[in-house]
């Protein structure tokens, strides 16, 4: 089981600040083709990856990234603190 | 204290007096502040999310970074989350050095990163609506000439 979360638009998007995923997926680019079939409000989160980053177990990471052995994948837009 | 998420404000004069006691042997202090701007009456707050496992380690990382490629005596970081009005400050960076220009170059650099690489999302709310800040491309090149 991997936790995912949502954060800023894509956690209104979702309509969901995280849920747990039973997946196979090996990679994140996988993990998100899985997560865009669960609902409708999901595969509009996910319709531009573009402007999606994620995290892995509290690390940036990329799309490409592996998930054996993760526990924790956060999904966000392009950060804007400062 | 060298990282500081929080929602409560903070007294930026206290802190950065309590750094500089804090600091031995310097003779630089660059401090740089960001407000809430007040943009003509159409922002009412900002809103800033942020990823509460992450978010610590990872201003700490980039604050580690800093240390590492400028000769800083120390350099701190407060962020601030939650809704803040205009004219508010969002968060602050202070560094000090022995020579003003380790202390000047970290403290943009801290910026740079801060703003793209740490995990904040702001969300402007006005009379007309709410809307997240999109992130710049300019920020995101800014990181290059580090």
């Amino acid at each position: 089981m991997i936790e995912v979360l949502y954060f800023a638009w894509l956690r209104e998007r979702v309509g969901e600040r995280s849920e747990m995923i039973e997946t196979g997926a090996a990679t994140v680019a996988e993990l998100v083709e899985e997560l865009r079939t669960r609902s409708e409000a999901h595969a509009l989160a996910f319709s531009d990856m573009t402007s999606v980053r994620v995290a892995i177990d509290q690390d940036l990471a990329d799309m490409n990234a592996s998930l054996a052995g993760v526990r924790e994948v956060a999904f966000f837009p392009p950060m804007t603190g400062g | 204290m060298t990282v500081s998420i929080q929602s409560s404000p903070f007294d930026m004069g206290a802190e950065v007096r309590s750094f500089a006691e804090s600091v031995s042997g310097a003779g630089a202090i660059v401090t740089f502040s960001g407000l809430v701007r007040d943009d003509d009456g159409k922002l009412t707050a900002m809103e800033i999310e942020h990823y509460p496992a992450m978010t610590e380690s990872a201003v700490e990382a980039i604050r580690v970074e800093a240390m590492e490629r400028w000769s800083l005596l120390g350099a701190v970081i407060i962020h601030r989350y939650g809704r803040l009005e205009p004219g508010e400050q969002i968060m602050m960076v202070a560094t000090a050095a022995r020579h003003r220009s380790d202390a000047f170059m970290a403290a943009e650099f801290l910026m740079d990163y801060l703003k793209s690489r740490a995990p904040f999302w702001k969300k402007e709310i006005g009379p007309d609506g709410e809307n997240w800040v999109a992130a710049r491309d300019e920020d995101e090149d800014a990181l290059s000439r580090w």
